[in-house]
């Protein structure tokens, strides 16, 4: 079995609603993001148009994330999933350099590596992972790429020639396909950022949530620091002065 | 290639998620060059006493150890303090993936401070036989003195790897096409002979005229070859697209355009001049000048080359 997933971007709508079902489903922080649906224009008016990407860890056959990790807290599952146990990580960010896809982040609760797991937990017990479920449109499509009866081996069968994946030249070799897509969509360097596009630029954390750019010394005391305890008191006594300007 | 370029895509992101920003910071920068010394000494020590008579380097024994020994300690330390769990770093013993260049070096650097640690005891306890008469530990050191010069070769050979490693780390991270195989291997192999003559320079003030002239000539050859290596990369960038728009980043100007030109002239160029010209005549001072403008400068081309591709959008 080998668990692979396709886009159509033909279909997707940019609702994102797969963003924010994978956000509740494996309660990434604020900040992070393990799926994003990227928003670009293309063209000039009056030729223009949006497209909507989603983007999300490919799940590659061969993972420069998993080789480099050095206490394979990145592995690989029998289905094909790189899944990622958090609780060996050792913060070295070594996938982050290797990924080329970026699809890696530093989780700021926990300080370790996270990303998309195709929502192994689910899978597990039967189900389609939580962003497949809520695309209205089923641009979505997960399934056994190994089973040629599979819907997302009859899919990629039957758009021949259309299907794509992200930088086939890193050999990575992804498991995660799209189709509608192209040059200006899937390729980072075809794409102009301009000032603006991102509403979360400066994302500050409540003090109890951690912060990525925590100070070397925390990192040797997180250990033997107690939890402050949280009531419904603290957030009315939260002092919103020391945070402004954050966002 | 105009077809791919943004002028004839016309694709403009308007909404996505802010940039993740530079990951591996100047603690990463610390590290590599740390270890250069660290290693560098031991490999340029080894070519010294081939050369020449343990005699005409009286310190040596000792020193060049003690010098490896401070520079590994500073490459582990911030090793350790860059992880952001730094006490789980003995998962890379109890779980090591072997796959991973970071295992690998990690467990060969740990040996390699071990066995560098081991001759620093028995160079220094040997070197002052004065101190620590009723230790038991200089009893043991006095006792197996030879077994510096027995373990010496390996450690030269384990310094090879040791120093190579970062470069096999960078290679496998995949997402950053600037770093690439030979080049960074090569960038390595010159900057641990340049970090080594540099570090050994520092100590050579009672050496014989010929072991200066040795280091100048390391100095001089390693400094020049860095500056080749890094305008090799900077000029033919344009075989990767990738390494090519994170090269933009320098050619666009900019405070890394800054940082990399000063490396460039202030730490490789100068140095190579001065240390060329010592080689004819023999200046303690103006070689340190020449050895400390080439630390620095080798300091100030790997933060460069470390944070620009981290710099990159990578989808
Ligand atoms: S997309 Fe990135 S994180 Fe996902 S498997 Fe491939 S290399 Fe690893
Ligand atoms: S940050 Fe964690 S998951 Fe990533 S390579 Fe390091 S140990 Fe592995």
């Amino acid at each position: 079995m080998k668990l692979g997933f396709l886009v159509d971007l033909n279909l997707c709508m940019g609702c994102k609603g797969c963003e924010v079902a994978c956000k509740v489903e494996n309660e990434v922080p604020l900040g992070s993001w393990r799926l994003r649906v990227k928003y670009i224009d293309i063209g000039t008016f009056p030729e223009a148009s949006r497209s909507f990407t989603p983007l999300r860890c490919n799940h590659c056959e061969s993972a420069p994330c998993e080789r480099i990790c050095p206490v394979s807290a990145l592995h690989y599952l029998e289905n094909g999933i790189v899944n990622v146990d958090s609780s060996r990580c050792i913060g070295c960010a070594g996938c982050m350099m290797a990924c080329p896809y970026g699809a890696i982040y530093m989780d700021p609760e926990t300080n370790t590596a996270d990303k998309c797991t195709y929502c192994a937990h689910r899978v597990e017990s039967g189900m389609m992972p939580a962003c497949v479920v809520i695309c209205p449109v089923q641009a979505n499509i997960f399934g056994d790429i190994d089973d040629d009866e599979s819907h997302i081996s009859r899919y990629i069968m039957e758009h021949q020639g259309a299907v794509q994946v992200r930088k086939p030249e890193k050999n990575t070799i992804p498991k995660h396909f799209y189709v509608g897509g192209g040059n200006q969509t899937l390729n980072p360097l075809a794409q102009q950022r301009i000032e603006g596009y991102s509403l979360f630029n400066n994302v500050t954390h409540l003090k109890h949530i951690g912060n990525p750019h925590e100070s070397v010394i925390d990192r040797f005391l997180e250990p033997f620091e107690t939890e402050e305890k949280l009531d419904n008191r603290s957030f009315v006594d939260f002092d919103n002065k020391a945070y402004e300007g954050g966002h | 290639m105009v077809e791919h370029g943004i002028h004839a895509t016309q694709a403009v992101v308007t909404l996505d998620v802010p940039l993740p920003g530079i990951i591996w910071g100047w603690m990463i920068t610390l590290n590599m060059w740390a270890k250069s010394i660290g290693t560098g000494v031991i490999i340029v020590g080894a070519f010294l006493l081939y050369r020449h008579k343990k005699e005409e380097m009286p310190n040596l024994r000792w020193q060049m150890p003690l010098i490896s020994f401070i520079f590994l300690n500073i490459f582990l330390l911030f090793t350790l303090t860059d992880l952001h769990h730094p006490y789980r770093m003995v998962n890379i013993f109890l779980h090591p993936h072997w796959t991973s260049a970071i295992t690998v070096g990690a467990w060969m650097a740990s040996l390699f401070t071990a066995l560098v640690t081991v001759m620093l005891v028995i160079g220094y306890f040997d070197a002052h036989p004065y101190t620590g008469k009723n230790w038991k530990l200089a009893k043991v050191a006095r006792e197996n003195s030879s077994f510096y010069e027995k373990i010496f070769p390996f450690v030269v050979f384990l310094a090879f790897p040791v120093t190579l490693y970062t470069a096999i780390i960078m290679a496998e991270a995949a997402a950053r096409e600037l770093w690439q195989t030979p080049a960074e291997v090569m960038q390595m192999i010159w900057a641990a002979l340049l970090a080594g003559s540099a570090g050994l320079i520092m100590i050579s003030g009672s050496w014989s005229k010929e072991s200066r002239k040795d280091l100048a000539l390391v100095l001089a050859i390693a400094t020049l070859f860095s500056f080749l290596m890094y305008m090799g990369e900077y000029f033919f960038s344009f075989k990767s697209a990738e390494a090519e728009a994170t090269l933009a980043y320098v050619h666009s100007g900019g405070e890394y355009n800054a940082e990399f030109w000063f490396a460039m002239v202030l730490g490789f160029i100068i140095p190579f001049f001065l240390a060329v010209r010592n080689m004819k005549e023999d200046n303690r001072t103006l070689l340190r000048f020449a050895a400390i403008l080439a630390l620095i400068g080798l300091y100030l081309a790997k933060d460069v080359w470390l944070k620009i591709p981290q710099m990159l959008n990578l989808s």
